[in-house]
Order: structure tokens, then sequence, then C-alpha cells
């Protein structure tokens, strides 16, 4: 059987790479694809615990979070081309007008 | 160990390597090409779990509708890829991978607490991880958390049209 550590530790090592991702890049669109990362890591760390539990809440809780996965890629994605079409760019640097 | 054990351990090589592309590749392409690597790993990690339909979903869903939606976005807005890392400061670098450790070598810890020894396969409820058991699960116990998320669905359906239509000028 595997353990639900060793699922907790690969979801963290996963997690974590998503985090470094969000924080190393520039491009918003591969810091959507880290944020995604970090939602499956999340995912993994639910259905590990199910498992491990038996019982199938984590799962329901792993759906749901694709639910707001998917919401949050088509609200992300046009925010990026609305931000794209006024600056020919995905660099979040230049993306600084609110900033006083 | 065991063959499942085996599998494990090597899907978590394969999910962390497509991580790292994702993370530190250059090209945008070949970062959400390897993404879509990376879900397909967590769907195998899903199927050990004994999680069949989150593994269909995951294919599905994931792999199929938001990685489409992702490499649209990715070919339409400039795929010859700017804001390569390596502009940042060397000290922001180092900030950056210490604390992350930090927190891993945490997140690891509080794990290792749970090693609590999770039933075996023939112990399961049937029909675990099925889409009966689950379907019975989201329209009894959790059938207010559903109806809110289908009206999450429909509020970020809007948004994406609103914000991704053309200025009216």
């Amino acid at each position: 059987m595997i353990p639900t550590s060793s699922v907790m530790i690969v979801s963290a090592i996963l997690f974590v790479l998503g985090l470094v991702g969000v924080l190393i890049r520039r491009n918003a669109l591969v810091i959507f694809m880290s944020i995604e990362l970090m939602l499956n890591a999340a995912n993994l760390a639910f259905v590990g615990a199910a498992r491990g539990l038996g019982s199938m809440d984590g799962q329901l809780f792993a759906f749901f979070v694709m639910t707001v996965a998917a919401a949050e890629a088509a609200v992300g994605l046009a925010i990026i081309i609305a931000l794209f079409r006024k600056r020919r760019s995905t660099d979040v640097d230049g993306a600084s007008q609110l900033k006083w | 160990m065991s063959g499942r054990e085996l599998a494990f351990w090597a899907d978590a090589i394969i999910a962390i390597m497509t991580a790292l592309v994702v993370i530190l590749h250059r090209n945008p392409v070949v970062s959400a090409l390897s993404l879509v690597a990376h879900l397909c790993s967590v769907a195998v990690f899903f199927l050990l779990l004994d999680a069949t339909f989150l593994f269909a979903v995951q294919i599905i869903l994931y792999a199929g509708a938001i990685m489409v939606l992702f490499l649209f976005v990715v070919m339409l807005v400039d795929p010859a890829g700017e804001g390569v890392a390596g502009r940042i400061g060397r000290a922001q670098m180092a900030i950056t991978l210490g604390g992350s450790l930090v927190l891993l070598l945490a997140m690891g810890r509080g794990a290792a607490a749970m090693t609590a020894g999770s039933p075996a396969a023939a112990d399961l409820p049937a029909g675990y991880g099925g889409i009966k058991s689950l379907g019975r699960l989201l329209f009894t116990e959790y059938l207010f958390p559903f109806e809110v998320a289908s009206i999450l669905l429909l509020v970020a359906m809007i948004g994406a049209l609103y914000m991704g239509r053309r200025e009216a000028d």
C-alpha cells in the first residue's frame, strides 16, 4: 500500500515547485501554469488523505477544486488576452499602471 | 516494496521532472506541453490511489479542455516568449529557493506525523472512487456546494466573455 506520508511529501514537493514558478517567472502565462501546478498538488493531497482515511469526502473536495480551476482558467486567460491587447506583451513587470 | 508503491515513485519522478520543465523552460509552448504530461502523471496518481472517476475527469477536463484553452492563448499571444527567467537578481533567487526549502521541510515533517496505516484495498467500501458512490455523495451530502459551483461557473463564463470582448471605439 502507498503510505499517506509519501503522497503528502510528493504533493508538498509539487506545490513548492509551483510556488517557485510563480515567484521567479515574469511571463503571465507561465505564472498561470504554475498556479495550475499548485492546484494539482492540493488535489493530490486531498485524494491521498481520502485514501488514507478510507472515506470519499477528500475526492469530492478534489472534484470541487477542479471546478474552481476550470472557472479560474477561463477568467484568467481572458484577463491575459485583455492585457495583451492593451500592452502587446504578457510581462507582469510591465503591467504596473495601478501602482502609484 | 509492493508493485503499486514502485509505480507510485516512478510516477513521482515523472511528475517532478515535468513540473520542473514547466517552470524553467524559456519557451511557453514547451511549458504548456510539459504541463499536459504533468497533468497525466497526476491522473496516474489518482488511479494508484483508487480514485478511478477522478482519474477520468483529470484526463478529460484538465489534460483535455483546460490545456486546449491554454495552448490556444499561448499561440495567440506571441509564442516567441519574452519574460524569460534569468532577469531576476541572484539575491531574489536565493531568498525564493531558501524560503521554499524551509516550507518544504516543514510540510514534510508535518506529513511524517501522518503515518497511520491506510486501509488495504480489500478493506475499502465497495465502489470506492467509482462514479456511483461519488455521485450519490455529490447529490445528497454535498448538494449545496454543488449548486454553488454551478453559479460560480455561470459567473466565470459571463466574466470571461466580458473580459475577452473587443474594445468598442
